[in-house]
């Protein structure tokens, strides 16, 4: 099960708001579609991304994949470790393996995604 | 091509170990189980065990099929004069463009197996059997074949346990019948992977219980595509479709050891002993990158110039970065050449190296 306080989008990454930071990584389900990762491409702090923008690259032995920003905002810190340590994602999605953190220019776009029951609906019909 | 992927008779066993299954050349085959850098760290400290029946299998016999052969392929037949005995080779068209690459094995009296890669077995059929004598005569078997590879260090000490241990593996690139489990199978030791191992040609009704017997050893892992794909190309084997095709040639491709020099009358002899003299345009050269990993098709780059395309490109479990092959133009093919690659929005710093990437192995010194 996905956890409760989680947002997510279609592209399987999700949300979590504290205050007016959101910190964006890629579901459970999404790593394990994905398999092994061994390559993630992350960009710098400082950097501002929009929502449904592409804001770096996720790689598996065989695949490529883009990663997409559920919201709109500048990125405030991103997860350095992730670069050497790329299998962090596999291990803990929805913990250390999380990705950047945005300071939220549109809080809003929040609302306009899934929630953790949703999401789990969404997957299922995917399938 | 038809709508409907084949299947292979380990279908089944795929789909039940929870294989991730996906279309190869027309075949549903199993491209990863549990993760393909497990499966291939298996096959380099243990033992691996891959489906690979897709693979073409042609049974060519009779009088003069050893000169047949002679003419059909680039290496020398005269190799395998010994019953048992292996051959790697290319065939190639009248201009040396590579039609496929193929393992020989010589069976049996004036009798030879062709292996030949699934995506090409009717090109290759119809190439073969339209150049052979009156006298020869040519199975197709691939359907009723299956074929099970066993690699890594731990391979032949099972098939051996298995066989009785009265029974002598065969020697390296050689290959001799034995009993699995009360299962008659060929056994060759060769295989794909840059390990010991061997692989187990058998009737496709017995596909099942030889898998499972394999599987019986808790050191032994199912391994699918995937890794198969990460395992050769740190060994630098070329691929069929992706390293070589009709447009290039053996010299280029960096399979001149195929081509000896001594051989004459085989088909593309002219056109390949010219490129020899004159030296090919564009070799096929490793590749490793500073960080990122190569995909096929991503352009190569000297300075600003796109200079050639990813060939092969992957993410090396063994390494830990990403490796590639790909046709550059001859004068940039001396190992230390500085290069680049484009990697989607990146520019990466390349290095042309001489395969293989990884040198270590359990036939390094076997």
């Amino acid at each position: 099960m996905n956890p409760k306080d989680l947002r997510f989008d279609k592209e399987h990454e999700w949300v979590r708001v504290e205050g007016s930071t959101a910190t964006i990584g890629i579901s459970d389900f999404a790593q394990d579609q994905l398999g092994e990762v061994v390559y993630v491409d992350l960009p710098s702090a400082g950097d501002s991304v929009g929502a449904g923008e592409s804001f770096g690259e996720i790689e598996s032995v065989k695949s490529v994949s883009e990663l997409f920003s559920p919201v709109t905002g500048s990125i405030t810190e991103v997860n350095e470790p992730l670069r050497d340590t790329p299998e962090t994602v596999n291990e803990d999605p929805y913990g250390e393996g999380w990705m950047i953190k945005v300071e939220l220019a549109e809080p809003a776009e929040v609302d306009g995604l899934m929630s953790s029951e949703e999401y789990e609906a969404f997957i299922t019909e995917d399938e | 091509m038809s709508a409907a992927a084949r299947r292979t008779p380990l279908f089944e066993e795929h789909v039940a170990l929870g294989a991730r299954m996906v279309d190869f050349a027309g075949w549903e085959m199993p491209v990863q189980y549990g993760g393909i850098i497990e499966e291939h760290v298996a096959v380099r400290t243990s033992a691996g065990v891959f489906d690979v029946s897709h693979m073409a299998e042609f049974r060519l016999s009779g009088d003069g099929v050893a000169g047949a052969l002679q003419r059909i392929v680039t290496n020398d037949i005269a190799r395998i004069e010994e019953i048992g005995a292996a051959l790697y080779t290319v065939m190639c068209d009248e201009d040396g463009g590579v039609i496929d690459d193929l393992i020989i094995y010589h069976t049996g009296d004036a009798e030879y197996l062709v292996v030949a890669n699934a995506a090409n077995r009717d090109v290759d059929w119809a190439w073969i059997t339209a150049r052979l004598p009156d006298g020869v005569s040519a199975t197709d078997e691939s359907d009723r074949t299956a074929l099970i590879a066993l690699q890594g260090p731990r391979a032949v000490g099972i098939v051996t346990e298995l066989a009785g241990h009265q029974w002598q593996p065969p020697a390296r690139f050689h290959i001799a019948p034995g009993c699995l489990g009360g299962i008659d199978v060929l056994v060759a030791r060769t295989g794909y992977t840059g390990e010991d191992g061997v692989e187990l040609f058998c009737h496709a009704s017995h596909a099942v219980p030889v898998w499972r017997l394999l599987l019986s050893f808790p050191d032994v892992t199912p391994c699918g595509l995937g890794a198969r794909d990460t395992l050769r190309l740190e060994m630098g084997y070329p691929l069929y479709g992706s390293d070589m095709d009709r447009g290039v040639d053996p010299i280029a491709a960096g399979l001149g050891w195929v081509v000896p020099k001594g051989k004459a009358g085989f088909i593309g002899d002219a056109a390949i002993t010219r490129i020899r003299e004159e030296g090919p345009k564009r070799r096929l050269v490793g590749l490793t990158v500073a960080e990122g990993i190569p995909r096929h098709g991503y352009p190569v780059l000297r300075g600003e110039d796109e200079v050639g395309k990813v060939a092969s490109g992957t993410y090396s479990p063994t390494l830990g970065y990403g490796i590639a092959t790909a046709y550059v133009p001859a004068a940039l093919a001396e190992p230390g050449t500085a290069l680049s690659v484009g990697i989607r929005r990146k520019v990466v710093p390349a290095v042309v190296v001489r395969p293989p990437f990884v040198k270590e192995t359990s036939l390094t010194h076997a």
